[in-house]
């Protein structure tokens, strides 16, 4: 079905509406709806009224209860009742009991607003929605019916016939009309609200931090294992070679043969001291930020000016973070700025680390260029941070980046 | 001149490369041992002539090893030590900077150790109340944007990095093709530029030189 409500499906052409299930589903919903809420209502006033009574005998608290969580079972029913007008389903609002078993479910549902939001709707479902529900049926197709059989009594009235028949046509639209408004109504009163939908948001961006965590924890533990295995092997390796090559005659062919393996071991330790960096520069974790970023400014190939200054160490995440966003935007200056100089500037503000990186080059610097700045605003997001970039054509660019420590 | 030599090295690979390396040209290990407390102790009991220590050891596989080395010439000023890393990060190489010039101080790759002659020049340097600093570390110091520096002109920064490695100002002259009065010059140059002033030690000069640029 292309209309999604029966609010919708009104707006297409007026007879396509006729030849469609919505008015049916519409009656249904209705006619349920008056049946529903007439007894709901009844049954909730008796128990009400009993409990009261009986309340002298505390044989009514339990009752009560049973009243006061009575919204919970109305609305879910409301709710699948919704489905006939309404194809997408409302969410559950409530959330998982903290305990198991029957009271710490009470507990929890007792605790919730959304319990009391539908103790609110079952309360004006059972006193006025439902004989609303009656009315408008009633004057949609009760009175068009009545009318048509007016002439029964007068045959002069035929005429009525005609004015009966036509009321009866418009009744669809009426009752469609009526559910689509009042399904939109149980829509807003029954759907989860932000801050209840927020809870799954929280879970979700936990579960990102916990990822990007793992993930530096991952790359500390290559780092640690390339240090302590192949690193060590090869450079062990090559003093070997040297111990060997002082037992040959300076000029033999041997004694080539092992200079240019010594070679070609230094070169792959080289490779491999600059690859585990890469995965994870260890004096970040031994001497932090400042330390760290000092060294890639030693490494840049332009002119950096590191100043930062902090008054302690910050949380490792946090401390990564930062590290690969520095770094990151170093090496964008480098590829794609033509700056001549940079400047990196950190300081902690109570329990937030400001740091920004600025260059004179050219400027320009866009998420859409593909210049990096994508992983780097997500870097910055999982640290709950903010990354703001000036960066006009022509230069110069900013790129400054706040982080919380908590 | 032989020397005694306490070893700390956790990789039992590396640390049999090292004594056969320096027992090759005699020196005698005292003691060789694979973690930072059982360095403290062993230099203790030994007395050495030299330290020689990788940096990350446990217990806490961190720099402890760099830790232990600046305890223990806290402990004893006039104990030279050699620390050997496979990180070139300038900040590890600026704690041992921080311990002072009254003697040997040396902080080399531990590649070097593979150029078996040039690694006991160093170590014999740097028991000689020399300082050695990697050239690889050299070059990230000098690399920084500083001031004083930007007063230097491209050449006088390589006779700085030069004279960083313990080069006496003759091995300057043949390594950049001139004569040794001209490195005369560029060296008092330099030493103005930056505000040092000539008092004939040559490891003093490089080590006022470097603790000035990591200042």
């Amino acid at each position: 079905m292309r209309h999604r409500t029966a609010w919708q499906a009104l707006g297409q052409n007026p007879l396509k509406v006729l030849g469609s299930s919505w008015p049916w589903r519409s009656f249904a919903y209705l006619l349920s709806g008056v049946v529903f809420g007439a007894v709901a209502g009844a049954v909730l006033v008796v128990a009400l009224v009993a409990g009261v009574v009986s309340l002298v005998v505390l044989v009514g608290v339990p009752v009560l209860l049973a009243v006061a969580l009575s919204g919970v079972a109305v609305t879910r029913f409301e709710r699948w009742r919704l489905r006939l007008v309404d194809l997408d389903p409302v969410p559950d609002p409530h959330r998982a009991p903290e305990r198991e078993g029957f009271v710490g479910w009470v507990r929890t549902r007792l605790r919730e607003p959304a319990t009391w939001r539908e103790l609110g709707f079952t309360a004006v479902s059972a006193t006025a929605l439902w004989w609303m529900d009656a009315l408008v049926l009633g004057f949609a197709l009760v009175v068009p019916v009545l009318v048509i059989m007016s002439p029964l009594d007068d045959p002069g009235a035929w005429p009525l016939v005609i004015v009966g028949l036509a009321l009866l046509a418009a009744a669809p639209y009426t009752i469609t009309a009526w559910a689509g408004t009042r399904a939109a109504v149980t829509r807003l009163m029954l759907a989860p609200r932000d801050s209840e939908l927020g809870r799954e948001l929280t879970d979700v961006r936990a579960s990102r931090v916990r990822l990007v965590n793992a993930f530096d924890a991952e790359r500390r533990r290559i780092e640690r294992d390339l240090h302590d295995g192949a690193q060590q092997r090869l450079v062990s390796l090559n003093v070997m070679l040297g111990l060997a090559a002082l037992d040959t005659e300076p000029d033999s062919p041997l004694a080539g043969r092992l200079a240019k393996a010594q070679e070609q071991v230094a070169l792959a330790v080289d490779e491999l001291r600059e690859l585990s960096r890469g995965v994870h520069p260890k004096a970040l974790t031994d001497h932090g930020l400042a330390a760290a970023v000092e060294n890639l400014a030693g490494r840049s190939a332009l002119p950096v000016t590191v100043d930062i200054r902090l008054p302690r160490r910050l949380p490792l995440p946090v401390e990564t973070a930062a590290y690969f966003v520095i770094a990151e935007a170093l090496t964008n200056a480098v590829k794609h700025s033509k700056a001549t100089r940079v400047v990196v500037h950190a300081r902690l503000h109570t329990d937030v680390l400001a740091l920004s990186v600025s260059d004179d080059g050219i400027g320009g610097a866009a998420p859409q260029a593909g210049t990096g700045l994508v992983g780097l605003a997500d870097r910055v997001a999982v640290a709950d941070g903010r990354l703001r970039i000036s960066s006009p054509q022509g230069g110069p660019t900013l790129m400054h980046v706040e982080l919380p420590c908590h | 001149m032989p020397l005694t030599v306490v070893l700390a090295e956790d990789s039992p690979l590396m640390r049999d490369g090292l004594i056969g390396v320096l027992t090759r040209f005699d020196h005698q290990v005292l003691a060789a041992v694979g973690d930072a407390d059982a360095l403290i102790t062993a230099v203790r009991e030994h007395r050495p002539d030299i330290v020689v220590t990788d940096v990350r050891m446990p217990p806490d596989n961190t720099d402890d090893g760099l830790r232990a080395a600046v305890a223990l010439r806290q402990e004893c000023p006039s104990l030279p030590v050699l620390v050997l890393s496979q990180y070139i990060e300038q900040s590890y190489a600026a704690h041992l900077l921080d311990l002072g010039s009254d003697s040997g101080v040396g902080y080399l790759l531990k590649d070097r150790v593979s150029a078996v002659s040039e690694f006991v020049d160093a170590v014999a340097q740097v028991a000689a109340s020399a300082t050695v600093i990697d050239p690889e570390v050299v070059r990230q110091l000098l690399n920084r944007s500083r001031d004083p520096l930007q007063r230097l002109t491209p050449r006088e920064r390589e006779v700085l990095a030069l004279m960083a490695e313990g080069r006496t100002n003759a091995a300057i002259a043949r390594e950049l093709y001139v004569t040794e009065a001209a490195v005369n010059k560029h060296v008092s140059n330099i030493l103005q530029k930056l505000d040092l002033h000539l008092d004939g030690h040559g490891h003093r000069r490089v080590l006022a030189v470097l603790t000035y640029l990591r200042a």
